[in-house]
């Protein structure tokens, strides 16, 4: 009997100058492999289709759980966790692109250090910091914490920003995960009282105002977190704080 | 600053849409509608219009102004865009897409328009039912109107649902639903009334 066999076309780039190529591999299939261990198989033997040794592909993990956000990829055409991505659920050949938002740094390995710089630049925390103790904060209610929770399952992983039409080279979006942490730190009772900071911070070029609405974020968001809600209820709460801005308030 | 430059300009783009952009644009296509009834009713309502007071002052604030900001800022933005419904052909995607497209369609239409009824009037034409009928007897100019007043029409009717959402007005998923439903009975609605006066001319 014949090992059934999966074959792979993967974008490969050696290095962040260079044209990308693609280049085909064919590994034998076992019962329940992602695409992951799949490119563990590659990796351990860096043989590609046409029985030509090559260099073994690179990519990024870490938990192989879908919670950290460091192994996405585009995979047949859609940005997602490579770790659950499971081979027999996939249509092949399975192609592995990586997710070109970003630069890529070698193969499937991309930097995602913008998200990382606008995530600071819109203050996503919590300022507790002190010289002395300030002793407990405001109490979160449970239903509302509840509510929250699903914000903060955000991993940074990339997906909305590769999906989003309006995050591109033309445009200094800074897209749309950033934006629904600011709502998840405004919700919070502590974090609430540097709401109007992280506002402004929204308000600036590159922010809130690039979103176009094409929604594409909350239909490829891995963690299901409701995206487009977190925008529209930023609009409404930069709404009332440009007005407050402009003519000022008594708070 | 009430925020940066970006903010406010992407804030009163959306606006100007609205208003008063969208609210001239319903007016336009209410008036002309007078053209299904006969020449004469068209003839003293576009009369009525053209004899308003302070006529300059109304179209250089209600119309050429915010027109030409809501094009020229328009025109950046859908060139910002990197469209992707190939890869992602979700529902609101495809509206993207068609918002940008029926932005610049209706753009061009507009030029051609204003540069045969109201230049063509500057020069001292009269505007009145003969000589839409003239421009609209040839298949291709119709074809150019039906075009582009539906694009302009469906560019109004949701540019209203990205208002609702960009000023903060429509917020859960329920009622950008509900919002969806409504701005494209608006479309239909206003596509009813700009076909009817069309064909009125023919």
């Amino acid at each position: 009997m014949s090992t059934k066999m999966v074959k792979f076309i993967i974008s490969r780039q050696d290095n962040p100058e260079t044209a990308p190529y693609l280049e085909e591999f064919e590994i034998p299939h076992r019962p329940n492999m992602n695409v992951i261990s799949a490119l563990m198989e590659i990796r351990r033997n860096p043989v590609n289709a046409k029985g030509e040794a090559t260099t073994p592909v690179t990519w990024e993990m870490g938990c192989l759980e879908e919670v950290c956000g460091a192994c996405s990829m585009v995979i047949n055409g859609k940005p997602r966790q490579s770790c659950t991505a499971l081979v027999d659920q996939l249509e092949q050949p399975i192609r592995l692109e990586p997710m070109k938002t970003f630069p890529v740094v070698r193969d499937l390995a991309i930097d995602r250090s913008r998200m990382f710089d606008a995530l600071k630049r819109v203050k996503a925390w919590i300022p507790i910091d002190g010289t002395y103790d300030l002793g407990p904060g405001p109490r979160m209610p449970e239903t509302k914490r509840q509510w929250a929770y699903e914000l903060s399952k955000c991993m940074t992983c990339g997906v909305c920003l590769e999906a989003c039409p309006n995050v591109n080279t033309n445009s200094d979006f800074i897209g749309p995960a950033p934006l629904s942490q600011v709502r998840l730190f405004n919700a919070h009772p502590t974090g609430e009282m540097n709401k109007e900071e992280r506002l402004n911070a929204i308000m600036d070029d590159g922010g809130l105002a690039e979103c176009g609405n094409s929604q594409n974020c909350v239909q490829s968001c891995p963690k299901g977190i409701p995206l487009t809600t977190s925008i529209a209820a930023l609009n409404r709460d930069t709404s009332f704080q440009a007005f407050k801005n402009f003519f000022g308030s008594d708070r | 600053m009430a925020g940066s430059r970006d903010f406010i300009n992407r804030r009163i783009h959306s606006l100007l849409g609205v208003i008063p952009i969208g609210i001239f644009l319903v007016q336009h296509l209410v008036v002309n509608h007078f053209a299904t009834r006969d020449a004469e009713a068209f003839n003293k309502a576009a009369h009525f219009m053209e004899s308003l007071p302070f006529r300059i002052f109304l179209e250089t604030f209600v119309i050429y102004l915010p027109i030409l900001f809501h094009a020229v800022y328009g025109l950046y933005i859908t060139f910002q865009a990197k469209n992707n419904v190939t890869r992602y052909g979700y529902f609101r995607n495809m509206m993207f897409l068609v918002q940008r497209v029926t932005g610049v369609i209706t753009l061009i239409f507009i030029a051609w328009h204003v540069w045969e009824t109201r230049v063509q009037a500057a020069f001292g034409q009269e505007v009145n039912f003969d000589m839409m009928a003239d421009i609209l007897s040839s298949p291709f100019m119709v074809a150019f109107y039906l075009v582009g007043v539906l694009s302009a029409v469906f560019h109004f009717a949701n540019g209203l649902w990205s208002f609702f959402v960009s000023w903060g007005l429509t917020v859960s998923p329920r009622s950008q639903k509900i919002s969806t439903y409504v701005t494209m009975g608006v479309f239909v609605a206003l596509a009813i009334v700009s076909v009817r006066t069309i064909f009125a001319f023919i």
